[in-house]
């Protein structure tokens, strides 16, 4: 695994405020009405998505959640298509078709945001077979929330790729909250990665809002994964700074405790911070990346807002491959 | 003489050529390699199972367990992870063994594969083959017995083929193999042993025709599967009493061949649908909503749905055989339709 350079730090900090600006820009259009249907945003739990796509190529696979937006953008997807996407533009990754909680791009790896909770899990476990069977060196990783490791395909999945030792690296996200309930009421377990020894695989909890802590739990799993040596789970302690959609009044949220300490986190901040002192970012380097940022957003906005609407010949293509 | 062999034979036989002609295809699920997955008892199990009806085996023997993978009892595991695998670039077959447990896996299919391409702007393919298994007669009760094509066959990004001979499963099953799109082939238990003279070579069944099986003028009947043996039978019965019937094998359940049902029941003038699911929501409904709305005008009567009833399939033989449609059953809707023929 690389360490953490100069080059890696700036393409970290971009990729984490690429989200932040993204998702604000989400938010603003949303309650301007200009998104139809749900968003659900990512900004917050940006230190995941980005920690672990830093070690990933194209060549490699991800499967993501209703939470999509930050794996697509960690993992190299382009903004304007992406922000066309969710405004159901036809410039968009998916001609509109699949909107925020269906956003992919297969070229890049990327095999969708998942409005089903838990639908990845056994697809990254399809992409990793397909590794395996290609005899390839890449790998793929599953994103999933602490939702869905209380579906059926969790245990599928994760025994599946076990007993194959297939190159899946499974992430779980816990932003302590499936929807409106949370994760100490819904799970037999206190932390999600003690349930890996069922599966006979490595499993750890570490601070999901440490992206250097990511940067490194992941790399190891994902050499691992290339390697051969199978699959890990890795338990992202997050939180959920946002509703489950937007619009929603988190009125079941208890903001005490280890929660409240978690809310009150940024991981951006605290990237800064680490990069700082470690010399691998100056402050201008800082500065410049944040008005890239802002700059590269407000195009994709001014893309999707002056795109076209899908043409209705549309709705019939694409159902079938011809 | 020509080479005769059952449904089985043509359908292993179909496996095997594809896996020779394209590396990416592979076998995935339940007991597909038998026993030969655990290390060291590959030779003496290598045709030990080939899945509960043994259509895979032998297969493990020639292509290896990585190519013929077992999987354990979990449907949604495996089907998601085919459908991972089929997006990412292989050509997956999967067996299912009974169209019944259809439930465990049916998100990875309705909600993952079959809307890819579609929700994410044609940048996806998904091809993949799902073959299982359906059909009463077998004396296997509610839970292995059901006919659910048309369940499959409701939703968008899938096509569905049912074969009703050995010829057809070959060529259909090979069609769909090579299908860059999801496909059901829902083979009818009861019919894997039935013998039909089968080229050995590599040939495709075209999905979306439908056959003309038996030429006739004064009623059109439709059978899906085994169903074509019933309409057979009675249109051998009804020649003797001058009425001629003209069957059709669907062949495909989705996207079903309009053209052909159309062009037949301008000769005829009347339709008939002989359809082994429940009767409601099913293929025969749909032919029947669509031939109403499209071939109206060349109607002389009504349209006849003869389905099973709105049962699960019973256990004990002599109910099973209330439950399918069968001669009997089909010649009394046929004597309404021959009064009707007469005034």
């Amino acid at each position: 695994m690389k360490k953490i350079n100069k080059e890696r730090a700036k393409w970290i900090l971009q990729k984490m405020e690429d989200i932040r600006h993204f998702e604000a820009a989400a938010k603003k259009l949303f309650a301007a009405g200009d998104i139809p249907g749900f968003v659900h945003l990512y900004a917050g739990e940006e230190a995941i998505a980005t920690g672990v796509c830093a070690h990933l190529s194209e060549n490699d696979s991800i499967t993501s959640t209703h939470r999509g937006h930050g794996h697509c953008i960690a993992k190299g997807c382009d903004l304007k298509g992406m922000m066309a996407e969710i405004l159901g533009r036809k410039t968009g990754l998916c001609k509109g078709k699949g909107g925020s909680m269906h956003i992919a791009d297969i070229d890049k790896g990327m095999l969708g945001a998942n409005g089903i909770v838990g639908g990845g899990i056994t697809l990254a476990t399809g992409a990793g077979l397909r590794n395996q069977y290609l005899k390839t060196k890449d790998v793929a990783v599953c994103f999933f929330g602490d939702g869905a490791s209380n579906e059926g395909s969790f245990h599928e999945g994760l025994n599946l790729a076990s007993i194959w030792k297939l190159p899946v690296v499974f992430i779980n996200e816990n932003n302590m909250y499936g929807e409106g309930t949370p994760h100490q009421y819904a799970s037999s377990t206190e932390t999600i990665s003690e349930r890996a020894v069922a599966y006979d695989m490595p499993g750890e909890t570490i601070d999901g809002k440490d992206v250097v802590a990511v940067y490194e739990a992941a790399g190891k799993a994902i050499d691992r994964a290339r390697k051969g040596n199978g699959p890990t789970l890795i338990e992202c302690l997050t939180y959920r700074d946002h509703g489950h959609f937007e619009g929603d009044e988190q009125k079941y949220k208890a903001r005490e405790g280890k929660e409240k300490e978690l809310a009150d986190r940024n991981s951006v901040d605290e990237f800064k911070d680490y990069a700082l002192k470690e010399k691998l970012l100056s402050k201008k380097d800082i500065e410049n990346i944040n008005k890239q940022s802002e700059e590269d957003v407000q195009e994709a906005i001014d893309f999707a807002e002056n795109s076209s609407i899908p043409e209705p010949e549309s709705l019939y293509e694409d159902v079938f491959a011809e | 003489m020509a080479r005769q062999i059952t449904m089985m034979q043509a359908i292993n036989e179909a496996l095997e050529q594809a896996m020779d002609k394209d590396e990416n295809v592979f076998l995935i699920g339940e007991d597909q390699s038998g026993g030969a997955t655990v290390e060291h008892l590959e030779e003496e199990n290598e045709d030990a199972f080939g899945g509960v009806f043994g259509v895979t085996s032998g297969l493990m023997g020639k292509f290896g367990r990585e190519r013929v993978m077992d999987t354990p009892i979990a449907e949604n595991g495996y089907m998601g992870t085919a459908v991972g695998a089929a997006a990412t670039g292989l050509r997956p077959v999967v067996e299912l063994m009974f169209n019944d447990f259809i439930g465990y896996c049916l998100d990875t299919i309705l909600t993952q594969g079959s809307k890819m391409r579609y929700m994410f702007g044609g940048k996806a393919k998904v091809p993949l083959t799902i073959r299982t298994t359906h059909g009463a007669g077998a004396g296997a009760a509610a839970q292995h017995s059901g006919s659910y094509y048309g369940l499959f066959g409701a939703i968008p990004g899938v096509k569905v083929v049912v074969p009703s001979n050995a010829y057809d499963a070959k060529g259909l099953l090979l069609s769909a193999i090579e299908e860059d799109n999801m496909v059901v082939f829902s083979e009818d238990k009861t019919l894997l042993g039935t013998k039909e003279v089968v080229p050995e070579d590599y040939y495709k069944v075209e999905i979306g025709k439908a056959k003309v099986k038996r030429e006739g003028t004064d009623i059109t009947i439709v059978t899906i599967g085994k169903m074509l043996y019933v309409a057979l039978d009675l249109a051998e019965k009804l020649e003797k009493e001058s009425v001629s019937v003209e069957v059709i094998d669907l062949m495909t359940v989705s996207p079903w061949d309009q053209d052909t049902v159309i062009e037949s029941i301008k000769k005829t003038g009347r339709l008939a649908i002989i359809d082994e699911a429940n009767p409601h929501n099913n293929t025969a409904t749909d032919i029947a909503s669509v031939i109403g709305d499209k071939a109206f005008d060349y109607l002389d009567g009504p349209i006849k749905c003869i389905c099973a009833p709105d049962t699960p399939v019973p256990f004990a033989s002599n109910l099973e055989q209330l439950y399918l449609p069968n001669v009997d059953r089909v010649m009394d809707t046929a004597s309404e339709i021959i009064e009707d023929l007469k005034q």
